[in-house]
């Protein structure tokens, strides 16, 4: 994982409330082994029609999308299943940031663990991207605001060790790891109780 | 003296290496890891990557379950995988079990079967346990008054690794159920009339505690059914507290306690009870009583209706894409609607009662013609019990497939997939766009829902099918 300050690019946006892990990425494609690879197979039954040729009418397939590394996604993103290939894949698929009023627990977690900025913004900010497609955005990670060039700004809130993590580029493992003796305490006070 | 605590936080506060600071989340242990085969090969690859080992193999159990074809091997004897990657995806589980020293309930195992099936089944889900698997329907475990939910990949490897997860803690969410379930009405019917009442995101940041009456009247089956469908409510943990029915259901399972560790473990099992004075951070009622057959009619499992209710109109974008998808007008019941594919199992709906629920309804009956119906048990076990009682003879006879155990059409990887348009009534636990096979409608019921629908072609209510024909 790199270390993530600052992002900056335009935004595509799916305005779709409760977009499931389930059409991110569907279950047939969850065989893999690998993190990598699985970006062409991001939104797959959205994105593609029965020939498997590019649905014109799907937003990442437009042309104004091409670059886009924002997603501005509808309320509740990410319900449903814990599979990590959902931000593996749109990683993958070029997306580093997704931005909503509501994102799912699990998704958030998992996105922020492998580099992709799960951020939730107030109603009234979400209104107004859902309103402002392909507007350029900076999300400052350090200082938690998302800007547009025209001096829009909204904070965010961001769980300050998740933001230490993606300032510095670490997994939080090594974290855990540095208290192995607390680790190793609480499993001897446990037999001693037993 | 200690301050009234919930349940959650008895159990929260127990597992604490390293509480929660403004700095970091908290450091969790873990009692129980469940693995499987889709979420944890990319975990044991980093594990491997980095030169260390699985801390707690004793605490790891692994299964296969999601990828596993559900019909016999074939006249050579070979396994009927979908594809070349579900075949390596299952050997490589086997394989990283064999290096990191996991017990793993494979093909060989009589105790194989879905993971959330499985571990209650072998007594390895206990009260008062933290329990993670790479799953979200890892809520189940809740039923038995411990701390389960599901996690991501990278977790998991943090899990194998050091035992412990980083976790900020949720808040707390009293679902109150008071009354009686009407006969016939399920724990199925139950959870998705919640579902609808707090919505699809209604828990997200929250641990539920399902109390009351109607739930101290639940089965541990039914308990089971109720918590694995928290994570459809946002919420990433589901609770029962744990209590007589929860005891008698464990003793005497190969991995519960025995002799005078069983009676001390109950004495401390008794203790996880909210106490009296407890608050939660958000409280529900619910009237048992007010609670019909109900149904999922759109593409999220907040979207539910009673059976035979005129349904809403569609008022949000959300509503009328999810019309479109399944075809259905707002003002029309979703009884009479069209079925082609009816799936009993699943970790939500695939245990013995779930089974003897809809043979009931099966029994002396046929499958409607033109309707393919599959019932997969949850687990080998499950499967023995269920051929025990002759319950297989009684779908067979009305048409249906009885398969092997295993995740099949829920999540519709292993090749029991639905065809594009075909309306499927399940009684797993998503109905998204797509989540049965591209183009498939799901409608979630009860198993006995799902049995009534089959003989009748048609979204049926299983009130008419209750008493059984002779055959």
């Amino acid at each position: 994982m790199k270390p993530l300050r600052q992002l900056t690019s335009r935004t595509a946006v799916l305005a779709d409330d409760n977009i499931d892990t389930d059409r991110i990425i569907p279950a047939r494609f969850l065989t893999t082994t690998e993190r990598t690879g699985l970006g062409k197979h991001a939104f797959q039954d959205w994105r593609y029609l029965e020939d498997g040729s590019p649905n014109p009418d799907f937003v990442l397939n437009k042309p104004e999308s091409e670059g886009c590394a924002i997603l501005v996604a509808g309320h509740n993103f990410g319900c449903g299943s814990s599979r990590e290939h959902a931000p593996w894949a749109l990683l993958d698929a070029g997306i580093q940031a997704v931005l909503s009023s509501e994102i799912a627990d699990i998704f958030r977690n998992n996105a922020l663990k492998n580099g992709l900025l799960a951020i939730v913004v107030e109603a009234e900010a979400h209104r107004w991207l859902l309103d402002h497609p392909g507007v350029e955005l900076t999300i400052d990670v350090a200082e938690g605001f998302v800007q547009s060039p025209d001096g829009e700004r909204f904070g965010f809130e961001l769980d300050p060790f998740a933001r230490h993590c993606l300032l510095e580029g670490v997994d939080p493992l090594g974290f855990i790891q540095q208290h192995e003796d607390a680790i190793e305490r609480f499993e001897q006070d446990r037999q001693a109780a037993a | 003296m200690t301050a009234p605590r919930t349940l959650f936080e008895k159990v929260w506060n127990a597992h604490e290496v390293c509480a929660q600071s403004a700095e970091h989340p908290a450091i969790l242990y873990i009692d129980l890891h469940l693995v499987h085969e889709v979420t944890s090969p990319q975990a044991f690859a980093q594990l491997r990557q980095r030169g260390i080992g699985v801390r707690r193999p004793e605490r790891t159990l692994a299964t296969l379950d999601h990828s596993t074809p559900t019909l016999p091997p074939d006249a050579a004897g070979k396994r009927q995988y979908v594809t070349e990657a579900a075949e390596a995806q299952v050997h490589q589980l086997e394989a990283n079990c064999k290096e990191f020293g996991v017990t793993l309930h494979g093909w060989d195992s009589d105790a194989r079967g879905i993971v959330h099936v499985m571990g209650p089944e072998l007594g390895a889900t206990q009260p008062g346990m933290t329990i993670v698997c790479g799953d979200s329907h890892t809520a189940t475990h809740g039923a038995f008054g411990g701390l389960a939910f599901g996690i991501g990949t990278t977790e998991v490897g943090h899990v194998l690794a050091t035992q412990c997860l980083l976790q900020s803690k949720p808040k707390t969410f009293a679902i109150h159920v008071d009354g009686h379930l009407r006969p016939g009405v399920s724990a199925k019917d139950l959870i998705l009339h919640i579902i609808g009442k707090i919505g699809v995101d209604g828990g997200t940041g929250y641990v539920l505690e399902y109390r009351g009456s109607a739930i101290e009247a639940l089965s541990m089956e039914q308990r089971m059914t109720l918590c694995n469908m928290s994570i459809e409510a946002g919420a990433r943990a589901g609770m029962v507290a744990p209590d007589e029915v929860t005891f008698q259901w464990l003793k005497g399972r190969p991995l519960a306690p025995s002799g005078a560790a069983w009676d001390r473990a109950v004495d401390e099992w008794k203790q996880l009870v909210t106490d009296p004075d407890a608050t939660y951070d958000r409280e529900v009622h619910i009237d048992a009583n007010a609670v019909g057959p109900t149904v999922s009619y759109g593409t999220h499992p907040g979207m539910v209706t009673a059976l035979d209710a005129a349904l809403p109109d569609a008022t949000t974008d959300d509503q009328r894409r999810a019309m479109k998808y399944m075809n259905l007008t707002p003002g029309q019941a979703m009884t009479g609607t069209r079925v082609d594919v009816v799936f009993v199992g699943s970790c939500t709906n695939g245990r013995l009662s779930d089974l003897r629920d809809a043979a009931r309804v099966l029994k002396g009956r046929r499958v409607a013609r033109g309707v393919r119906m599959l019932v997969v048990p949850g687990s080998e076990a499950v499967r023995r019990e269920a051929e025990a009682e002759g319950l297989h003879q009684v779908f067979l006879q009305a048409g249906a497939e009885w398969r092997a155990p295993g995740c099949s059409m829920c999540i519709a990887m292993n090749g029991d997939i639905g065809q594009p348009g075909q309306l499927v009534v399940s009684t797993s636990n998503r109905n998204f766009e797509g989540r049965q096979g591209k183009g498939v409608r799901t409608v979630l019921a009860s198993p006995a829902t799902a049995a009534a629908s089959a003989v009748a072609g048609r979204v049926a209510d299983p009130t008419d099918y209750q008493t059984g024909v002779a055959a």
